[in-house]
């Protein structure tokens, strides 16, 4: 089974701190992996590579058979790879519709035209609605972002990952400080994500991991620890001293 | 021809000494808060026009003026900070501009109602006057007087940057704010003693300046321009960066009026220009 | 632009209300043909009001929907204006196709600059800016030979509009003429503001990290907003070559930039009036106290600057919305 996207060798530094080492992965289409690891183990750094807001001093990423390393990320993302960001990334005197909309009508190249009216792109307004009414969000869409709960605004950073028709999505702790009682609505959200898309999260709660994981990463020190089911997960000794700590499994 | 050229480039380092004295601290407090103060030739005026006050009015002799010129910029500045500065510490770029931009205009008014619009000059003490003739280049007396004591002032800014504690929680903060108050490192505090510290040698700067370039009202705006090129070139937060930025521009001005006079300011600008595209940070400045 | 309306389930309707027209626009734009009835002996004034309010709205594309802190935005306006003065002297005084061509130069001056502009942010663009506006301030001081340098530009022979309509000094053509031009550049930008761009460059402004990550092209919008601006700034500049019949070097000077940098944060910046409002307020106000010391007028501008920061952060415009917001939640 191929991959839909792959990294070889990705290394970076800043100086002498080494953030990213030899992290080479292969990801099928359609399985639901999670990333962990402690604070400061690289994982958003990963993710900041592969998206293209770092630049890798070595190594190489592809999505399918498409080599992306030199691409800006504008163009990456229009390749089907999308991501969310840990602390939200979202636009504060917009409201939650504009802010869709805007990121349908990138996907569909019209966002550079100036001569018609927004009204008037009826299928990416309709498109744009469906996406946040499929998260739930649809009563609140003509709010403005900054007046929306947190946990609704994480739900609209999913959104509009989603809105760019994305191959591959990359999660960044997707439920980053909302309150427990929301995040099981988070959570269900992402598990009923299309079958096709496939899914790499960064997650600190390891019930959620465990849960909704087909895969898990660990990486420690910007290197990748070990890759595997999460039962060979659980049972690795060198994970549970590392990372997951004896008392989570007594 | 060589002697002119010694001669141009002595002038251009010690006017670009006086710069680096104007600048040196704007530079340090952008680094450490990032906060656009664009008002701080403003504090530069308050040390000149002190200076001009305490000679000319009350007769006190020059060098005397100087420690003054320094605390009456240092106390303007700490009382600006507090009062109206810190609320601005998270305001956007544009909007620190703005108000900035609002003090100085209200600072150029102020300086025009009491002292007037014309030129200042002050009468330096003899021993300032003149000039030294050493391998066959004339080098003037207060030139000399400049470079020295700009550069005793930076030697005793590194060594305090570098070998006291103060020093260390200013690089400390310079560096990574929040990973400094994290530390304990009361930033505020820091923050506020070093914005006074820069102001009170802008206001220093200014006063030096009288001799060299003149005092008038719009003193804060003119310097300005050359100050922020200063720091934009040189880098935020870094005083090698502002030294050597300091001593380019100064040397480029001079040499610019003196050989290419048509080009007039057109050089400084597009050195400026060019050393941003080249290096957005500046030269020695943090990414 | 609006807060909830719960009353609103369609999102169309919902955009709809966000573009049409509102009734106070109207009356605005039909408000401004009184001066030609109240007040025939300030039109003189009145067609310098307009082309500062065009200048301010070409400013007001870049810094309040695109996020772009400009202090040289006077170099485009400049480069209008001594294109026009020149096309006038050696070539042909015929206003409407030095529009044109004013417009055109200033555009690919505007275009070229942004590429290096959009490149970069905070304090490295301010400077840039103000940078690029003093380097072309001193282009043409120096220049002698082809701008007049310091004494302006001579020779400056502008034909009357249409051939019919002179500028005279009761200023009816001229304010007819800067108001016609205002009004058709505005409903450009007005449309260009209710696309599908205008909200990308809005993105841009709110969140420039997020933009790239949805697959925006964010350079490539700056760089074209960023020429129009250039462009519409440049016509500004050619109407008052137009309407004066001269050309200073003022016209490429760092005041010309703060000054309307002013008036744009005075009016509310991301409001498409804002530049309007504030240049009205301010020129009327300094033609009123135009007797005042210029020492005196800049204490009270600077006095101004620090509280509409402190105070008024979204201009006069910002405020009245916040008023006007705070008045329908008590009459729902």
């Amino acid at each position: 089974m191929s991959a839909v996207l792959s990294t070889r060798g990705l290394a970076k530094r800043f100086g002498s701190l080494v953030v990213a080492q030899d992290l080479s992965l292969a990801l099928p289409q359609g399985v639901r992996y999670a990333l962990i690891g402690p604070n400061g183990a690289g994982k958003t750094t990963l993710i900041n590579l592969i998206t293209g807001m770092l630049r890798p001093d070595a190594g190489s990423i592809l999505l399918g058979e498409d080599d992306i390393t030199s691409l800006r990320t504008d163009a990456r993302v229009k390749r089907g790879l999308a991501r969310t960001f840990q602390i939200n990334a979202l636009f504060p005197h917009l409201s939650a519709l504009e802010s869709v909309t805007i990121a349908v009508c990138e996907r569909q190249g019209c966002a550079g035209s100036w001569w018609k009216r927004l009204p008037g792109y009826r299928d990416a307004i309709d498109e744009a609605h469906g996406i946040l009414a499929s998260l739930r969000l649809a009563t609140d869409c003509y709010r403005l972002t900054r007046e929306l709960a947190y946990g609704r605004q994480r739900l609209l950073e999913i959104a509009l990952a989603l809105a760019t028709r994305p191959k591959v999505l990359l999660l960044d702790e997707p439920a980053a400080g909302v309150p427990k009682d929301e995040s099981a609505q988070l959570f269900e959200a992402i598990a009923e994500l299309s079958r096709d898309l496939t899914v790499l999260f960064i997650e600190h709660d390891m019930n959620v991991v465990f849960r909704f994981a087909s895969r898990i990463i660990v990486m420690v020190g910007g290197r990748i620890l070990v890759e595997g089911s999460p039962d060979e997960i659980a049972r690795n000794a060198e994970v549970r001293s590392v990372y997951l700590g004896k008392a989570h499994l007594g | 021809m060589l002697a002119s050229l010694a001669g141009v480039l002595f002038d251009g380092f010690a006017y670009g000494m006086l710069l680096f004295l104007l600048s040196v601290g704007l530079s340090v407090t952008l680094g450490m808060m990032n906060f656009v103060n664009l008002a701080h030739c403003s504090f530069a005026m308050i040390g000149g026009y002190a200076t001009v006050t305490l000679t000319n009015s009350l007769g006190w002799p020059f060098l005397a003026t100087l420690p003054a010129a320094f605390f009456a910029a240092a106390a303007a500045s700490v009382v600006l900070e507090r009062t109206l500065y810190r609320r601005l510490y998270r305001a956007s770029d544009l909007d620190q501009c703005l108000f900035t931009i609002g003090v100085v205009f209200v600072s150029v008014a102020v300086a025009a109602y009491l002292y007037g619009t014309i030129q200042q000059s002050i009468s330096t003490p003899s021993y300032l006057r003149g000039s030294v003739q050493f391998v066959g280049i004339s080098f003037a007396v207060y030139r000399l007087f400049l470079v020295a004591f700009a550069l005793v002032i930076t030697v005793m800014l590194v060594a305090a940057l570098e070998y006291t504690r103060f020093g260390a929680q200013v690089r400390a903060a310079v560096d990574n704010q929040r990973m400094a108050r994290g530390l304990g490192i009361d930033v505020d505090r820091a923050f506020m003693v070093t914005f006074a510290l820069g102001g009170g040698l802008a206001g220093l700067g200014g006063a030096l300046a009288i001799e060299v370039v003149g005092l008038d009202p719009a003193f804060a705006f003119t310097y300005l321009v050359y100050v922020l090129i200063v720091v934009a070139v040189g880098g935020l937060g870094s005083i090698g960066g502002s030294f050597l930025a300091a001593a380019v521009l100064g040397i480029s001005d001079m040499a610019g009026k003196y050989y290419f006079p048509w080009l007039g300011a057109f050089l400084i600008y597009l050195v400026m220009v060019g050393l941003l595209m080249w290096r957005p940070a500046g030269l020695f400045g943090k990414r | 632009m609006t807060t909830a309306d719960p009353a609103v389930a369609d999102p169309h309707l919902y955009l709809e209300a966000q573009v049409r027209w509102r009734r106070i626009e109207i009356a605005f734009w039909l408000a401004a043909l009184l001066p030609f009835v109240l007040t025939p002996t300030y039109l003189q004034l009145a067609s310098q009001i307009a082309i500062t309010a065009l200048f301010a709205l070409s400013l007001d594309l870049i810094l309040g929907y695109a996020g772009i802190v400009s202090l040289g935005h006077a170099a485009y306006f400049g480069v209008g204006a001594y294109a026009a003065g020149l096309l006038s002297k050696h070539f042909w005084g015929e206003p409407l196709s030095g529009l044109a061509v004013a417009a055109l130069l200033s555009g690919l001056v505007g275009y070229a600059t942004s590429h290096i502009i959009v490149r970069f942010r905070h304090l490295a663009l301010i400077m840039l800016t103000l940078g690029l506006g003093l380097l072309l301030h001193e282009a043409a001081n120096s220049a002698h030979s082809l701008t007049g340098g310091a004494d302006g530009l001579q020779g400056v022979r502008i034909r009357p509009l249409l051939e019919t309509f002179r500028f005279d000094l009761y200023g009816r053509a001229a304010y007819a003429y800067s108001l016609a031009v205002l009004f058709l550049v505005f409903l450009v930008a007005r449309r260009l503001i209710h696309s599908p761009f205008g909200l990308a460059l809005r993105g841009i402004r709110e969140n420039a990290v997020r933009m790239p990550a949805i697959g925006a092209p964010s350079r490539a919008h700056l760089r074209k907003i960023y020429t129009i601006s250039a462009a519409m700034a440049g016509i500004a500049g050619a109407l008052l070559t137009h309407t004066t019949s001269t050309v200073s070097l003022e016209v490429l000077s760092f005041q010309r930039s703060a000054d309307v940098l002013v008036i744009l944060i005075l009016g509310g910046a991301g409001r498409l009036y804002g530049g309007i409002l504030g240049a009205i307020i301010y020129m009327v106000a300094r033609d009123q106290f135009s007797g005042i010391n210029p020492q005196y007028w800049y204490f009270w501008i600077g006095l101004l600057l620090v509280a509409v920061v402190m105070f008024l952060p979204n201009g006069i415009l910002g405020g009245l919305a916040k008023i006007t917001a705070r008045w329908h939640g008590k009459w729902p």
